[in-house]
This record gives C-alpha cells, structure tokens and sequence, in this order.
C-alpha cells in the first residue's frame, strides 16, 4: 500500500520555516481547551479594567488583551511540569500555565488570600510550585532568572525545559546578551520567547531597532531561531514544539519572536499618543480569538453554539473570580515584616 | 587542629560543602584553572569537575540572573563576584530579584544564594577595584551580609551561609587572604557560626570598639599598642554579620564601658556604621557617657598613590587617636 496519502504535511510559517504539523496531532479536547483558555485571559483582563475604571486596582496592571495566542499556544506546546518565566505584562503567561484565577484575581486586588498574600500584586504573581517562577516588574528582569532554572535542568539532568517570556523592550537589555549568551555556550534547555508586541511602553520597535528582525539575534549567540506570527496560535504552537525536543536533549537554546500587539495601552496611565486608531484597528482584525475560533469552526472541531457556550463559561468563572477576590480580606498591617526571610 | 590562611579557610569550607551536598555548586569568572583572581578556588576544578565549578564570561549580571534562578529551582548556588565594586554591575539581580523575590512571591520561593565577593582597599588597586560597598547591600531587605575578619569566622560563616536559604552577601577582605599575621587555628571538621551573631574578639573594661571586616585587625593592633604604652583597656567586637545585626553584643559592652568607637573601610557619609550609631543610640542612650563616634574612610573614592590610600582608608593610627579623643586623653 501507498503511504503518500498518510504521509504528513509540514506546517510552513510565515518565517518560510518548515516544521512538522503538531498541532494537527493534538486530540479536539486540547484544541478546544486552548479557546479556553484565550478566552479566561481575554475576560480576566476586562474584568481588570472595570476594576481599574472603579480604582480597585491599588496601583498599575498591563493587560496582555491581543496577545492570547502566544501564552496559550507556547505553554500548551510543554508540559505541565516545565517552567516558564513571565513579564510585567503577566496574566495571560500564568493563566495559560494553570494559575487558579480567583486567587489571581484576589492578588490584583491586594487581598490576603492571593498568590502573594497581597505583597506582590500585578506584576509579581508566581506559583513555584506549578513552574510559573513569575511575573517581573523589570523589563528582561527574569531572563537570567530563567536561564538558571535551565542550568538548574541541566544539572540535576531532570529533563525539564524553560520557556522564558520576555518583550521587545527586554532583548536591548543587558541581560538578554549576558544570559543567552550562557545558554548558548552551555546547551541549556530554554525557549527565549520574544514577544514582539511593537512597543516598548510608548517606544517603536522601529525606533529602538535597528534590524528587520529580532531574531535575527540569534546569530550573535549561534543558536537557531525565528520569527512567528504570534496572533496565530496554530503557529505558535508549532513553533515551540519544533524546539522541545532539541532544547530537551540538550541541543541548546532557541529565539524565537512572536510578532503580537497590545490592543490596550501600556498601563493604566497611557494616552496612546504615540500610536494611531487606524493601527490598533488593523492589529484587532487580526484578533488571536476569531482567527483560532474560526479554524477550530472550519475544522468542525467546534460549532458556533459550543463555542458560545465556551465563551460564557469562561465569563462566568472570570465573575466567580472576581466575586472571591472582593470578598477576600485584606491582609492583617502586621503581616507586613513576614516573609522577608525565609 | 592546623592552621590556615583566610583564603584556605574559605576554600575548605566550600569543598566540604561541595562534598556533602551535591546541589552545591561554584559559578564566577576564572575559578576554574585560573583558581579565581585571588586563588581562592585552586585545585577546586580538579576536584569537582567543570560541572560544578562553573567558569563564565564576563557578564556579573548574568552571573548572579543563573545564580538566583538555579536557587529558586532547587540548586545552592556559590557565585563569586571578582571584586565588590562589580556588584554595582548585578544590582539589579541582586537588589530586584535575589533580595525580593520571597517577599513578593508572598513567602512561597526561597533563594538559597551565596554571593562571594573580595571587598576593601589598600593594594593600589584605586577606585572601581577598592571600594566598601556593604551600606549598600546592607540596606536591602531580603539580604543577609557578612564581613569575616579571620580564618576561624571565615570558615564558620560561609557554612552557615551555604546553609542558609536567604541570599547572602559574603565579601571578603583582599587584605586578609594571605596574611601571615591571621593564621589561625582552625578544626578539620565542618561547624557553622550564626549569622547575626558578632563576637568580642578583646575583652576590655575602658571603651568599646566595634568594627567590621579587616578593621577588625586594625582595631586589635590599636588596642594591644594602648594597653601596652597607657594602660588603657579597649574591648573589640567584631560585627561578623551587618545583616541580621546583633545589637546586643554591642549594648552589653557599652553597659561596661560607657564609650563606643565604631571602625569601617568605607566613606563616613552614608556607612553602615551610621546605623549602629542610631540603634546605640535610640537603645541604649542611658549607658553612654559621650556621644558615639565613628572612625571610617574618607568621603572620596578610593586614591591611587599610597600617600593618598593611606590618608583614605583607616589605619591603626588612626583608631588610636579616635580612642584617645573618645576617652579625653591624648
């Protein structure tokens, strides 16, 4: 018998690279799991811009609206018990890596029963324990961070791997050169994952770059790497399972640049005076959410009813979360001096 | 019993360490064959494998990154920091992500760090490889700092920071690696002195004297040249750690003498020894008999020219002339 017709098709990303088609191999429960997902990050972060609008926010939040596929599609494509290290722009990373979303929820509002127990907030949410090693309020803050947990992989030879998230505004920092310059030399098990969402803060990638690609970086470490279209999770997910094998047999680490955009400004104090209507317009087009729903619709993986109720359900965990968070209690002032030390 | 230098009191606390517990391991530039710029690491490398003496590029931020994030996954790690001053180059690791990351975290991470790093001035070595930069690290929450003053403490302190699961700052004291005048006893076995406990090095009845790192030294020569010639008895106490603080031991003392000179390396404005004048102070402000008075470097960087160095950072003499004056005598 011929074979041909069994024979997989490669999936060709919009960098021209050829990689196998995972994603086709994945079971309709996963693919419908990811929707989920995108959509509990997408309605987690509106529920927190109500709760900015309202001042509950005792500070900033940045939203990750517009970026869904990514997280979800990177974080779906290792397992559970990989880590990964997030950003100052965090929800959508530890959502997609399984953060219970009523104590999320409790921690943006300052709440004793949160991640932190009220003392990290926004930025600073982390759950050791599932692999998350945190948000970061230092742009490429994490990237070391998260090259000695690869260092740590490798060492203790536990098979795990890092995918460490960082933005654009990150891969000019000192340590974006330092780390995975290290990585490099020592073939350690990590997925530099750049989230090229076109701004750091108000500054233009076109202004803070000077080559076509952030990738392109790679050959300064001679390691691989590429650029995906980060607003197509079929894409991302790819993309990131191509390298888990190499990454995990110790063939070093990867670049890659995930070309995404942020629908909502950088924080909760941003005209968007750097950035016209007509852009935001044409980067929400291409939202992450319609464009995966649709393949899953297309695929008949999915009906428009199924994905309806997906949707509301993933709303109502959102309210049920932050029901629990505003009827959580604030922590005790004496707290304050705890866990400074271990 | 045998006697070691500093530096070999260092490096056996490290290798039994390394012995006992295999997710202990040594990561900084040029420890591996070059032994580390001071040779504190020699024949380490042999020993343990360049898996677990880690050589890196010149890239202290990234050092100290690996460092916290192998910590926070399980690992102990021993980073060695050529020279204090680069510190400066890892503050943000240091101070951002090492110090903070239980507190943020909610208590739910610890980072079992040692940062290693060689601290003082008097080799010539002038401003960016001389500097004292312990008020800095030392007023970060989240940081323990330690400041050994001889082979004895070094050896005991570093197990007990290896052992620690806080980040620790451990600076060293150029001076001391190889100086013949602080050989000391020191057992084969492996023991931990406390962080957070000074020690008093001199008893003495007249006037307390505090200080920290090769101060220490100083003050001891100072002392023993006053109770030779004047008779005057100084009690040295010997802070160890800077962070936690033992207070206590310096109360107790002022309780006896009623007097306190404080000794440091570095500039006056803005030393660690400013805090140690306030908590005496706000503390113990009932058993002295005069204000408390600092002795410590001068307010610019760390000169070149000996004639300079030595009018920068203290020496015995100058310690004997701040006693003198605390005490009313000349």
């Amino acid at each position: 018998m011929c074979n041909d017709s069994k024979a997989k098709k490669p999936y060709i990303n919009i960098d021209g690279y050829r990689m196998e088609d995972k994603f086709s191999e994945l079971d309709d429960s996963i693919k419908i799991e990811m929707l989920r997902k995108m959509y509990e990050i997408r309605h987690f972060e509106n529920e927190t811009e109500q709760f900015i609008i309202r001042g509950m926010i005792h500070g900033t939040c940045h939203l990750y609206i517009g970026e869904e596929a990514t997280a979800v599609g990177a974080i779906y494509a290792i397992n559970d018990d990989d880590y990964i290290t997030s950003t100052h722009r965090g929800h959508g990373h530890c959502i997609a890596k399984g953060a219970d979303l009523n104590i999320m929820m409790a921690e943006l509002l300052g709440k004793k029963t949160g991640y932190c127990k009220g003392k990290g907030g926004s930025m600073h949410i982390a759950d050791v324990g599932s692999g998350n090693l945190g948000a970061n309020g230092v742009v490429g803050g994490s990237i070391g961070i998260a090259t000695g947990a690869a260092l740590t992989c490798k060492m203790k030879k536990n098979g795990k791997i890092v995918v460490c998230f960082f933005g654009d505004g990150a891969a000019n920092q000192g340590i974006f050169h330092g780390s995975i310059n290290m990585a490099s030399i020592w073939d350690l098990p990590i997925i530099y994952l750049c989230e090229n969402n076109v701004y750091g803060m108000s500054t233009s990638v076109k202004e803070a770059f000077n080559i076509e690609k952030i990738s392109d970086r790679k050959c300064a470490y001679g390691i691989e790497g590429l650029t995906i279209d980060g607003n197509n999770l079929v894409e991302v997910f790819n993309a990131v399972s191509h390298f888990t094998g190499e990454c995990r047999a110790g063939r070093g680490p990867v670049l890659i640049e995930s070309l995404t955009y942020r629908w909502m400004g950088h924080s909760k104090s941003d005209a968007q005076v750097y950035r016209t209507k007509e852009e935001i317009k044409q980067w929400v087009e291409r939202d992450p959410i319609e464009r995966y729903k649709k393949i899953l619709i297309d695929q008949k993986i999915l009906t428009e009813k199924e994905d309806r109720d997906l949707e509301k359900e993933a709303i109502s965990q959102i309210e049920e979360a932050a029901k629990f968070a505003r009827e959580s209690p604030f922590p005790e002032p004496s707290e304050v001096e705890d866990d400074v030390y271990a | 019993m045998r006697e070691l230098t500093y530096l070999e009191a260092i490096r056996e606390a490290m290798q039994q360490k390394m012995r006992e517990d295999s997710n202990v391991y040594l990561i900084g530039e040029d420890i591996a064959e070059y032994g580390g710029a001071f040779g504190v690491t020699v024949g380490m490398l042999e020993e343990f494998g360049k898996e677990r003496i880690i050589n890196t590029p010149i890239s202290e931020e990234a050092i100290i990154g690996v460092a916290t994030g192998s910590a926070v996954t399980g690992m102990r790690p021993i980073a060695e920091i050529m020279f204090s001053d680069f510190i400066t180059i890892a503050m943000d690791q240091i101070a951002n992500q090492a110090a903070k990351i239980r507190y943020m975290f909610g208590g739910k991470a610890k980072v079992p760090l040692v940062i290693r790093t060689a601290g003082g001035g008097g080799t010539g070595a002038a401003a960016q490889h001389s500097q004292s930069l312990e008020a800095l690290v030392a007023h970060i929450p989240g940081l323990k700092v330690v400041m050994p003053s001889c082979p004895y403490d070094a050896k005991g302190l570093l197990v007990s920071s290896i052992n620690d699961d806080n980040p620790v700052i451990f600076i060293e004291h150029k001076l001391l690696y190889n100086n013949k005048k602080c050989i000391q006893n020191v057992p084969r076995q492996m023991y931990e002195i406390p962080l957070g406990k000074g020690d008093v090095k001199r008893e003495g009845s007249d006037i307390s004297v505090a200080a920290t790192s090769y101060m220490v030294q100083k003050s001891l020569e100072a002392a023993e040249k006053l109770s030779q010639e004047k008779g005057i008895e100084c009690e040295v106490i010997d802070i160890r750690t800077l962070r936690p603080l033992d207070i206590d031991i310096i109360l107790d003392s002022i309780k006896k003498t009623g007097r306190l000179l404080c000794v440091e390396e570095a500039p006056i404005f803005g030393g660690f020894m400013g805090e140690v004048s306030a908590q005496v102070s706000e503390k113990g402000f009932n058993w002295l008999d005069a204000p408390v008075v600092r002795v410590a470097g001068r307010n610019c960087p760390v000169p070149y020219s000996l004639v300079l160095e030595q009018e920068m950072i203290p020496g015995a003499s100058r310690i004997e002339k701040g006693i003198l004056n605390l005490l009313n005598k000349t």
